[in-house]
């Protein structure tokens, strides 16, 4: 099982940066799981005890909001990274998530993978390293959608009249 | 290479009457015309020019073309327009019926010249209702399939509302094309991406050395996106967009449209993301 993690970990676009060491290492935390098209993998408020490389599929982060149920946020695709609330206290799940398709994953226990980063700073600057650049690249692609770019101006009049 | 095409002189300064064949709605402020006019062969429009649309007794506006329609012999006989009611002209346009009557000239500027994409990889990104200056090269692609590899068509859309072309959307998936739509606000309905059109790359099949890409939109997401593409590994060169500013004469004589050294009527609309990128980065220009 750990050779077959390692060899999909190591093809997964997410932690290419990391050494062959390093991703033997972070294999061993890491159990392949599928979710079937509308499961739900977490929920808001929930405790962040894991994190998934998405490998095929996709899956919808949501929030619930009164009266208009669960609004879904963004989506996202295969080669990307899903959780990163387990990364710092107090460790809950911001949002919700749902796959929206057949989605192949690789989970991983995130409190290991902490423990790891604890003991060997080197290991846990490069896992901060995969992290980093997915977490600014979803906050500019946040920051585009409040620009709400494709709104004519009388969309965007109204949009500002409602904020 | 975007290919340059000189303004015809006749056609330059006075607009021709064409009537409104047919209108087709597309989105609640966005309409399809189909205009035909009795005084000729229609102007040779190539696919990223634009023409300046007039509103009799209100005022013209550029519109770049998003499609020639012909009847099976080769030759032109309708021109399309894509429009988006936004301001007195556009809603006039926009408002004109079956039967009407508006002013067009041009063609004016460059080519998106997607034949040089012969033998690779396209790759088409479109934002709102930047989708309509591209339609041309989706159908010329998709009508000369053998001539090019990979076709990948991603779109983003504010919401499945304002998506056009709904159903050249599903033919083209059905051709072969790969098509990807995300939306920034979706709908009770809607299955299908959220999010902002770049994270559309990553599941991309691209091959970057060997690929060239077509982009239009707003322009900052045409900036984001030639950056994400760029960091896929496309050339800049083989990066082309489509600027847009306050065009007004379209054959370079007023300067309404200067953006640097670049007269965008003439020298655009579209460039390559080489020479695009270091006018968009100046405030202000």
């Amino acid at each position: 099982m750990t050779d077959q993690v390692f060899g999909r970990v190591s093809a997964h676009p997410f932690f290419a940066r990391l050494t062959d060491q390093q991703l033997a290492a972070l294999s061993g935390d890491g159990t392949p799981v599928a979710y079937g098209r509308g499961e739900r993998i977490f929920a808001e408020g929930g405790v962040a005890d894991r994190f998934w490389l998405v490998e095929a599929g996709s899956v919808a982060l949501d929030m619930r909001v009164p009266g208009r149920g669960d609004q879904i946020i963004e989506t996202l695709i295969g080669g990307t990274v899903l959780g990163w609330s387990w990364l710092d206290a107090p460790y809950r799940w911001h949002f919700g998530a749902v796959a929206r398709e057949e989605t192949a994953t690789i989970v991983f226990d995130a409190a290991s993978v902490r423990e790891r980063c604890d003991a060997d700073p080197a290991f846990g600057y490069a896992i901060l390293r995969c992290f980093t650049p997915v977490i600014i690249e979803r906050l500019q692609a946040t920051r585009l959608r409040v620009l709400d770019l494709y709104a004519s101006p009388a969309q965007a009049d109204r949009a500002e009249a409602r904020s | 290479m975007t290919a340059l095409v000189e303004p015809v002189a006749a056609s330059a300064a006075m607009p021709y009457p064409y009537r409104v064949v047919s209108r087709r709605v597309d989105t609640y402020d966005t309409v399809t015309l189909e205009l035909e006019h009795d005084i000729g062969p229609l102007p040779a429009f190539a696919a990223g020019q634009f023409a300046m649309l007039t509103a009799y007794g209100i005022g013209e506006v550029p519109i770049s073309v998003s499609g020639v329609v012909d009847s099976g012999d080769g030759r032109a006989r309708r021109l399309v327009h894509t429009l988006r009611a936004v301001g007195a002209v556009t809603k006039a346009l926009h408002a004109t019926q079956p039967g009407g009557v508006i002013g067009v000239r041009g063609p004016y500027g460059t080519t998106w010249d997607e034949p040089s994409a012969a033998g690779r990889d396209v790759v088409i990104v479109a934002g709102g209702i930047g989708l309509a200056p591209l339609r041309p090269v989706i159908r010329a692609v998709v009508a000369n399939r053998s001539r090019y590899r990979r076709l990948t068509l991603l779109i983003g859309a504010r919401t499945p509302a304002d998506l056009l072309y709904a159903e050249e959307l599903r033919r083209w998936g059905d051709d072969g094309v790969e098509v990807g739509v995300t939306v920034d606000r979706p709908d009770d309905g809607w299955t299908g991406h959220v999010g902002v059109v770049t994270t559309l790359l990553a599941g991309a099949q691209v091959d970057p050395a060997n690929s060239v890409a077509f982009v239009c939109g707003p322009e900052v997401m045409m900036r984001f996106t030639a950056r994400a593409l760029v960091a896929q590994g496309i050339a800049a060169e083989r990066i082309r967009v489509s600027l847009e500013r306050n065009m007004r004469c379209g054959v370079g004589w007023c300067g309404h449209c200067q953006l640097g050294p670049v007269l965008v009527c003439r020298d655009g609309p579209v460039v390559d993301w080489a020479r695009a990128e270091p006018l968009m980065s100046v405030r202000e220009l």
